[in-house]
């Protein structure tokens, strides 16, 4: 239980770590908040050659929420900051709601939003929600920037479209918007464990309460988050009850494949997807309604 | 591959200590061998357990997840931090005793820097807060009753 050797790099500047990536490539891992990574690395799971210590630039870290309609969250920005922060609550407030739920008050104090999205556990609550509000996520390497929408940046179980040479800079979530009602729901063998299933979704709707726009996000419903398209675009133009609600969660079991696990069987996670989608569509609908 | 090291410069329980290191010595090792302060427990060694749990830079953190290396510059405090001379306990600790919050005593440390933490911020916790505080810190002795009523009764003493 102790990680094999490597070389550890304290980078001073964004572009002293973008150089050493542009070096060793996949050999080199970027060190943010360590709290994936590090156990990998105890297990020997991952062996890197060498580690990017990122911790020291703070200009990866924090919420700009200057603009009106987009929030850009750095890549450094730990759980524990976006938890305390009132403009998360009320800007993000499926972030807000899905913070309990990510392990637990240890890990949130280290671990990094940019961290997560880069490891891409399927089971984690983060890509799932990144899913779900559309958001984008902006790379750079030595050779230039360029910005990656969420269904792209996930590419499969542990494995992003983030070349070998490119460090995640900022995530691009837009701010929730008037007549909007998120919800996010999960459940777990005990609190903080990974997720069995975790739905996220949001609600807009019109002057009327009929549904503007409906997104549904899943994680631990397949090999990466998993953006219900099916489901959520059943809902526009109707008024959600509970029919609507019925409809959207057996579209969204239809719709997954989730791997199966000794602790939670697929047939399971798929029952347990339609009841968590059903709970949190109504109450991201109730929400909405609230906001009139 | 050739062992590489750093020199760094971390302050452990208001001590400053200079050290060379390895970079993968974990930050757990460090501080129960380089510094023999056994105190803090090693349990799972990925971040389940807690017993490993130290106040980094005044944040409860899983010292088993982070390198040795990566304390450079920053202050640590470990359950023998807590107490402020020999003779006497801290509050916490006293509550513990008071309640048999511990048997084995494996997890003790790692959820008494959890909550050294917790109750600074939340002086005043109900049951829930605690039990939600408690969470990432995992103990097979004592069920948690006497746990959550040894903070319960910890809160008490520190509030004065």
């Amino acid at each position: 239980m102790k990680p094999a050797p490597f070389r550890y790099v304290a980078a001073h500047s964004i572009e002293e770590a973008l150089q050493l990536k542009a070096e060793y490539g996949d050999e080199a891992r970027f060190l943010a908040g360590g709290q994936s990574l590090v156990p990998t690395m105890n297990f020997r799971l991952t062996q890197p050659a060498m580690l990017i210590d990122i911790n020291l630039l703070a200009e990866l870290a924090g919420v700009k929420n200057g603009m009106a309609e987009r929030v850009h969250i750095g890549a450094l920005t730990r759980y524990r900051s976006l938890e305390r922060d009132p403009a998360t609550e009320r800007n993000l407030p499926l972030i807000h709601e899905a913070l309990p739920h990510i392990a637990h008050p240890q890990i949130r104090n280290r671990g990094t939003i940019g961290g997560n999205l880069a490891h891409a556990d399927p089971a984690s609550e983060m890509p799932a929600i990144v899913v779900a509000l559309a958001g984008r996520l902006r790379a750079l390497s030595t050779k230039g920037e360029r910005w990656i929408a969420a269904p792209d940046f996930f590419v499969g179980a542990l494995s992003t479209a983030l070349e070998p040479d490119e460090m995640l800079m900022e995530i691009e979530l837009p701010v929730a918007p008037p007549h909007s009602g998120a919800c996010f729901m999960e459940v777990s063998r005990r609190r903080g464990d990974f997720a069995i299933i975790g739905v996220a979704c949001t609600v807009r709707l019109d002057d009327d309460g009929r549904c503007v726009e409906a997104r549904i996000g899943l994680c631990n419903a397949g090999d990466g988050p998993v953006f219900a398209a099916d489901a959520s675009e059943s809902l526009a133009g109707r008024q959600i009850g509970t029919p609507e609600i019925k409809e959207a969660a057996e579209r969204v079991q239809n719709s997954i494949d989730p791997g199966g696990s000794i602790h939670a069987s697929k047939d399971f996670q798929r029952h347990i997807a339609g009841v968590l989608t059903g709970r949190a569509l109504a109450t991201a609908n109730e929400r909405a309604r609230r906001e009139h | 591959m050739s062992t590489d090291s750093h020199e760094i410069n971390v302050t452990v329980n208001g001590t400053a200590c200079r050290r060379t290191v390895e970079s993968r010595l974990l930050l757990s090792d460090f501080l129960r061998h380089d510094l023999l302060l056994a105190g803090t427990h090693v349990g799972c060694e990925h971040g389940v357990c807690g017993a490993c749990t130290v106040i980094f830079d005044g944040a409860a953190v899983r010292s088993c997840l982070m390198f040795a290396a990566q304390a450079d510059g920053h202050a640590i405090m470990t359950v023998e931090g807590l107490a402020a001379d020999r003779e006497h306990l801290h509050p916490l600790q006293e509550s513990m005793r008071d309640c048999h919050g511990l048997q084995c005593g494996y997890c003790t440390p790692g959820i008494l820097m959890t909550m050294k933490v917790f109750l600074d911020e939340t002086p005043s916790p109900d049951e829930a807060q605690i039990r939600e505080a408690l969470s990432g810190n995992l103990c097979r002795c004592t069920g948690y009753q006497h746990i959550v009523e040894a903070m319960q009764l910890a809160a008490q003493r520190l509030r004065g």
